[in-house]
C-alpha cells in the first residue's frame, strides 16, 4: 500500500467551509466544485429540452404562444390538449439555442474535462496536485463567469423584441450580426470566457502530464484516462482560440461595422463557417475522448482483464485527435464548396473510423474472455458502447457528401449528434460517477438504484433519439416548432422518451442525495476488484486533503499487465 | 508526518485571488456589453480596474513565491511548458485573424459569380516605408532582449542586462508610436475607416490585435527591466525574464507574417 494513504489519515482538515470551496487550490476540491456546476447547468439545459419536446409532442402549437410569452408557464399547464396559438417562433429558437450552447460548454466539457479531468488525472499519474493549482482555481472561476454571461444574455434583451438570442449554437451570421438587442453580445462574451477557461485548463494539465508523472512512469506506462484528457488537452489549446477570434469577428461585425461577414461590404457569412467549424470539429472530440480514457478503465474492471491492446488504444486517442483537425468542412457540405474539396472532407472523415473502430473493438476484445461483472459502471459502459457505436455508424453515413445532400439539417443529423453526444458523453459521465463515487464521496449507492436510473435513461434516451432517425429520413427538418402532421407518429414517441429520460435524471439527483447522506460507508481503498489497478485505488475513500506528499513507489502502480 | 513535502512540486495555500478573478471579469464584459448598448462605459472601467487589480496582486504573489524559493528547478520546468502552451494558444488565436485575411486575399468577393460587389479602391501603405521601418524596430528589439539575456546567462552582467532590456523596451515604444501614428495616417488622411470594407476591418483587427500584443510585451519587459535592476535574476533562475523574452519573439513573428502578408501583399491590392 502507498506510503502516501497511510500517512494521509494522519492529516486534520482544518479548513473552513469558505477556504475550501472558494479559494481552492486543491485539485479534488475544484473537481468536484465542477461537477456540481455542470449538474446545475446540465439540469436548466435538459429543462429547456423538456420544454421542447413538450412542444413538439403535437403537430400544431399549444406551449410555445407568441401572445402570451411572458405567460409560459401558465401555459404548461393550460396547453394541454388546448388550441392551437399563434407560435412564437423566436422563443423556440431561443431554447435550441440555449440547449446547444449550455451543453456544449459549460456542461460536457466541464463535467469530463474539468470535472474527472481535474480529480483523477492528477491522481492516475501519482502527482501531489496540479501543475498550477491557482491557475486551475481561476479556470473554475471563469466557467462561473461564463455560466453567468450566458444564463444574463438568456435573459436580456435580444432579436424579435424579445429575451434571449435566437441563433443555434454555431452563432452563424447573418441571423447572429443581424440578431438585435445585447442578447447575443453577452452569448459572445460567455463563450470568450469559458474558452478562456478551458485554454487555462489545457495548459494547466498539459503541464501537468509532462512534468509530474511519478517517477518511471514513462509515457507509455501512463494509465488511459490521463492519456485521454492529455490528448482533449491539446485539442482545447489549439482549437479554442481560433474560435475566440471568429466570434470577435462577429462581435465587431455587430457593434463597430467591420465586414467580415457582411457580402455588402466584401464578407462572407461562409468564412464564419470554415472558422467554427475549425473548432467545432476538434470540439466533439474534446467532448468524447475523456469519455473514452473512463470507459476504458470499466471495462478493464468489470471484465476482470488488463484493457485489450494498451498502446493502439494510446495511438487511437492521438490520431482521433490528430484527424480531428482536418475533417471541419463535412459539416458543411451543401455550401457550394468544390468536388475536390468535397472529396477530400468525405475521405478524411471516414479514415476516422479507423482509429475509432481500434477502440470500439479493444474493448469488445477487453471483455471477450473476461469474466463480466454487471456492476451500475459497468452497465453504463456497455450502453455506452452499444449507443456510440450507433452514433459513430450514422456519423459514417452522412460522411458522405453526396448522402448528405438528403439528410443536411434534418433530424437525422439530430439523432446522430445525439447518439454520440448525449447517449456517448453523458454515459460516459454516468458511468464515470457511478465508478468513482464511492473514491470521491466515502459513500455507496444503492446498486439497485444505479441499475434503475441506467433502465430508465437508456429507455428514455433510445425512445427520444432513434425516432429522429425516422424522422430525418423522412424528411423533416431540424429546428423548426412545427411540423406536418405526417410525423406525428414519431415525434410524440420522441416526446415520450425525453420525458422518461428528463425523470431519470430527476431519479439520479435523488439518488446522490440519499446516497451522499445516507448511502453505506466505504471501507476499503479498492471496493472493486484488483483490476482496478490505477493510482487513485491505493488511496482512502474520500482521499485525504493533500495525496501523494510521498511520491508513490513504482511497485503501486506498475503492475506490469496493463502495458 | 503531517504536512512535510517529499517532493519539489509547488502546492500552493488557499487563495481568494482567483474568484476575485471571475467576478472581475464578469463585471468587465457585461460592462463592456453594456457600453456598446446602452454607451455607459463606467461598469465595464470599474470591471477592468478589477481585473489589472487581480492580475497585479497574483503576479507580485508569484514573485514573491520565486523569492521564497517555491520555484524549484522541476517547477521552472513547469512554468516554461505552460508559458510555451500559452503562446500556442496565441499562434492559433492569430490564424483566425490570418484565415479571415487569407480568404479576402484569395477569393475576393468581387470575384464571386454574381456578384454586385465591386472591387473597392483602397489606398495602399507603402509597405517599404513606415512598416519596414518597423519591422527593423522589432527585429532590434528582439536581438537587444537575447544580448540582455546572454548578459544575464554568460557572467551575469548587470549592466549590459539592463541596457539590453531597456533598448527592446524603448524600440517596442517606439514601435508602437509608429504604429499609432500610422494608424492616424491611414483613419485622418488617407481616408480609411474601421468599418466598411472588409479590408479595412481585417487589417484594423489583425495589425491591432499584433499592437495590443506589443504593449502587452513591452509592459512586460518593463517589469522584467525593474526586476533586473533590482537584481532579481541569476544565470540559473530568470524564468519571468526568459518568458518574456519568448513572448517578444513571438510578437515579433507575428510580426514578419503581417508584414510579408498583410502589408506587402496587401499593397498589391489583390
Amino acid at each position: 500500500m502507498a506510503d502516501a494513504a497511510i500517512h494521509g489519515h494522519e492529516h486534520e482538515d482544518n479548513r473552513d467551509f469558505f477556504t475550501r470551496w472558494f479559494m481552492s487550490t486543491n485539485h479534488k476540491d475544484i473537481g468536484i466544485l465542477y461537477l456540481i456546476t455542470a449538474a446545475l447547468v446540465g439540469f436548466i439545459s435538459v429543462a429547456l429540452t423538456v420544454y421542447m419536446r413538450l412542444e413538439l409532442m403535437e403537430p400544431g402549437v399549444q406551449f410555445m404562444c407568441l401572445d402570451e410569452a411572458g405567460n409560459a408557464a401558465a401555459r404548461l399547464i393550460s396547453g394541454f390538449g388546448a388550441d392551437e396559438c399563434a407560435p412564437n417562433g423566436h422563443l423556440w429558437n431561443v431554447m435550441i439555442t440555449y440547449h446547444g450552447v449550455l451543453m456544449m460548454f459549460f456542461v460536457v466539457i466541464p463535467a469530463l474535462f474539468g470535472g474527472f479531468g481535474n480529480y483523477f488525472m492528477p491522481l492516475q499519474i501519482g502527482a501531489p496536485d496540479m501543475a498550477f493549482p491557482r491557475l486551475n482555481n481561476l479556470s473554475y472561476w471563469m466557467y462561473v463567469c461564463g455560466v453567468a454571461l450566458g444564463i444574463a444574455s438568456l435573459f436580456a434583451p435580444g432579436g424579435n423584441g424579445q429575451a434571449g438570442s435566437g441563433v443555434g449554437w454555431v452563432l452563424y451570421p447573418p441571423l447572429s450580426t443581424s440578431e438585435a438587442g445585447y442578447s447575443m453580445d453577452l452569448a459572445i462574451f460567455a463563450v470568450h470566457v469559458s474558452g478562456a477557461s478551458s485554454i487555462l485548463g489545457a495548459i494547466n494539465m498539459i503541464t501537468t502530464f509532462m512534468n509530474m508523472r511519478t517517477p518511471g512512469m514513462t509515457l507509455f506506462k501512463v494509465p488511459l484516462f490521463a492519456w485521454s484528457i492529455f490528448v482533449t488537452s491539446w485539442l482545447i489549446l489549439l482549437s479554442l482560440p481560433v474560435l475566440a477570434g471568429a466570434i470577435t469577428m462577429l462581435l465587431t461585425d455587430r457593434n463597430f461595422g467591420t465586414s467580415f461577414f457582411q457580402p455588402g461590404g466584401g464578407g462572407d457569412p461562409i468564412l464564419y463557417q470554415h472558422i467554427l467549424w475549425f473548432f467545432g470539429h476538434p470540439e466533439v472530440y474534446i467532448i468524447i475522448l475523456p469519455g473514452f480514457g473512463i470507459i476504458s478503465h470499466i471495462i478493464a474492471t468489470f471484465s476482470r482483464k488488463p484493457v485489450f491492446g494498451y498502446l493502439p488504444m494510446v495511438w487511437a486517442l492521438i490520431a482521433i485527435g490528430g484527424l480531428g483537425f482536418v475533417v471541419w468542412a463535412h459539416h458543411m457540405y451543401t455550401v457550394g464548396m468544390s468536388l475536390s474539396q468535397q472529396t477530400y472532407f468525405m475521405m478524411a472523415t471516414m479514415v476516422i473510423a479507423v482509429p475509432t473502430g481500434v477502440k470500439i473493438f479493444s474493448w469488445i476484445a477487453t471483455m471477450w474472455g473476461g469474466s463480466v461483472e454487471f456492476k451500475a459502471p459497468m452497465v453504463w459502459a456497455f450502453g455506452f458502447l452499444f449507443l456510440f457505436t450507433v452514433g459513430g455508424v450514422t456519423g459514417i453515413v452522412l460522411s458522405q457528401a453526396g448522402v448528405d445532400r438528403a439528410y443536411h439539417d434534418t433530424y437525422y443529423v439530430v439523432a446522430h449528434f445525439h447518439y454520440v453526444m448525449s447517449l456517448g458523453a453523458i454515459f460516459a459521465i454516468f458511468a464515470g460517477i457511478y465508478f468513482y463515487f464511492g473514491k470521491m464521496s466515502g459513500r455507496h449507492y444503492p446498486e439497485w438504484a444505479a441499475h434503475l436510473h441506467f433502465w430508465m435513461m437508456f429507455i428514455g434516451a433510445n425512445l427520444t433519439f432513434f425516432p429522429q432517425h425516422f424522422l430525418g429520413r423522412q424528411g423533416m427538418p431540424r429546428r423548426y416548432i412545427d411540423y406536418p402532421e405526417a410525423f406525428a407518429l414519431w415525434n410524440k414517441v420522441s416526446s415520450y422518451g425525453a420525458f422518461l429520460s428528463f425523470a431519470s435524471f430527476i431519479f439520479f439527483i435523488g439518488v446522490i442525495v440519499y446516497s451522499l447522506k445516507w448511502g453505506k460507508r466505504v471501507t476499503e481503498n479498492n471496493y472493486w476488484n484488483e483490476y482496478a489497478d490505477t493510482l487513485e485505488w491505493t488511496l482512502p475513500c474520500p482521499p485525504p486533503e493533500h495525496t501523494f506528499e510521498i511520491l508513490p513507489k513504482q511497485e503501486d502502480w506498475d503492475k506490469g499487465n496493463a502495458h | 508526518m503531517a504536512h512535510v513535502k517529499n517532493h519539489d512540486y509547488h502546492i500552493l495555500p488557499p487563495s481568494t485571488k482567483p474568484m476575485l478573478g471571475g467576478i472581475a471579469a464578469f463585471v468587465m464584459f457585461f460592462g463592456a456589453v453594456m457600453w456598446m448598448a446602452k454607451g455607459s462605459p463606467w461598469m465595464f472601467l470599474i470591471g477592468l480596474i478589477a481585473v489589472l487589480y487581480v492580475m497585479w496582486a497574483w503576479w507580485a504573489e508569484t514573485i514573491a513565491e520565486n523569492k521564497a524559493g517555491d520555484h524549484t528547478p522541476v517547477v521552472r520546468i513547469g512554468l516554461r511548458y505552460g508559458f510555451i502552451m500559452f503562446i500556442m494558444s496565441e499562434v492559433m488565436f492569430f490564424a483566425a485573424w490570418f484565415w479571415a485575411f487569407f480568404k479576402n486575399a484569395i477569393f475576393p468577393m468581387y470575384e464571386y459569380a454574381g456578384t454586385e460587389y465591386v472591387k473597392p479602391e483602397i489606398i495602399a501603405v507603402d509597405a517599404f516605408h513606415l512598416p519596414l521601418i518597423n519591422t527593423l524596430l522589432l527585429l532590434l528589439s528582439g536581438c537587444a532582449v537575447t544580448w540582455a539575456h546572454h548578459a544575464l546567462v554568460h557572467g551575469n552582467i548587470r549592466k549590459d542586462l539592463v541596457a539590453g532590456l531597456a533598448l527592446s523596451v524603448g524600440f517596442g515604444a517606439v514601435f508602437t508610436l509608429f504604429q499609432a501614428y500610422e494608424y492616424y495616417e491611414l483613419l485622418v488622411h488617407e481616408g480609411w475607416t474601421f468599418s466598411g470594407e472588409f479590408f479595412y476591418g481585417s487589417f484594423f483587427m489583425a495589425t491591432g490585435f499584433h499592437g495590443f500584443h506589443v504593449i502587452v510585451g513591452t509592459i512586460f519587459l518593463t517589469i522584467c527591466l525593474i526586476r533586473s535592476m533590482k537584481g532579481d535574476f541569476t544565470p540559473e533562475d530568470h524564468i519571468g525574464f526568459e518568458a518574456a523574452a519568448w513572448y517578444w519573439h513571438f510578437v515579433d513573428v507575428v510580426w514578419l507574417f503581417l508584414f510579408v502578408a498583410v502589408y506587402i501583399w496587401g499593397q498589391s491590392g489583390f
